[in-house]
């Protein structure tokens, strides 16, 4: 029994969105011979080593950059404030427990759903499943059972 | 002198690859970019994804699709090479086993994710944007990261 909530589905910007983050994911692999992985990128800085952060540094300051980049060329309503929000406390839990979930699965969204399904890794499509399977979970007990 | 600090640190890793540094920098743009454009940074899109129970969204998943049509054709073609286009080495993933780290960790993500709506990459760039929420979460995140050093280190 699935119903689509299609007020708020967006395929077409989704779709082009996506093709950007797969474009950005190919380019470091093929022009850096990286894997784009945000969590690794930033697990790497937590501390910085010497010779390993110049570039996980400049990559951040891209992605910085990219909402004031954005506003500038879109429509102002486009960022506009988000549907949910969870309340502080809450958003501090969960983001403790990305930053230790993610660190002991040595990846993320980006690490393992985007970069290893693309090479397909079956460990990164255990990884995926696990946390796409956690998080439908955690939103059924959250939203419907509590 | 002192002021210089940050910018020494940006020349650490650099090792005479100026196209290195633009690409490092374009890739991540266009990553924020793309995670903003896909709507991927606004919680109530990846809440609205894994209601599959509820009203579902069903966006994350053409984002996967967008991303992967073209990732696909990338690292089939990484795996050919040796080199990067650029002549700098070409670190593609070696590690293939599944154990529990993989597992309960990557599920303590989920769980988290589930609870915020925020995933590293669109958190960061949320709280670029100056949204208080996602530099809660992103602090959080960082002292989650830290204590996993910090385990890792005494083990």
């Amino acid at each position: 029994m699935i119903a689509i909530d299609w007020s708020h589905f967006t395929p077409w910007s989704a779709i082009t969105g996506g093709v950007l983050l797969g474009i950005a994911s190919a380019l470091f692999i093929l022009a850096n011979g990286r894997i784009l992985g945000i969590s690794g990128i930033l697990g790497g800085l937590l501390p910085p080593k010497a010779g390993d952060a110049g570039w996980r540094l400049t990559f951040l300051l891209g992605m910085f950059a990219a909402p004031w980049l954005f506003v500038l060329v879109a429509p102002a309503d486009f960022m506009s404030a988000p549907r949910i929000q969870a309340n502080t406390l809450t958003t501090v839990i969960a983001g403790l427990l990305v930053g230790i979930g993610t660190r002991y699965a040595s990846g993320c969204t980006s690490g393992h759903g985007v970069c290893g399904l693309s090479r397909l890794s079956p460990r990164s499509l255990v990884a995926t499943l696990s946390f796409m399977g956690a998080g439908v979970g955690t939103v059924l007990i959250a939203r419907h059972w509590l | 002198m002192q002021a210089l600090a940050p910018f020494s640190l940006l020349a650490t890793g650099y090792k005479g690859h100026d196209m290195n540094r633009l690409t490092e920098f374009l890739v991540g743009l266009l990553f924020g970019l793309g995670l903003i454009l896909s709507g991927m940074t606004d919680p109530g899109k990846i809440i609205g994804f894994l209601d599959v129970f509820g009203a579902w969204d069903p966006s994350l998943a053409f984002v996967m699709m967008g991303a992967i049509a073209v990732g696909f054709v990338a690292f089939a073609l990484a795996k050919k090479r040796t080199t990067t286009i650029l002549g700098g080495a070409l670190r593609l993933p070696t590690a293939s086993h599944i154990d529990k780290r993989l597992i309960i960790g990557s599920t303590v993500f989920g769980i988290g994710w589930g609870l915020a709506g925020f995933c590293p990459g669109p958190a960061l760039v949320s709280m670029a944007s100056g949204q208080i929420q996602a530099l809660w979460f992103v602090s959080a995140m960082v002292a989650g990261m830290l204590a996993y050093e910090a385990f890792e280190r005494g083990r």
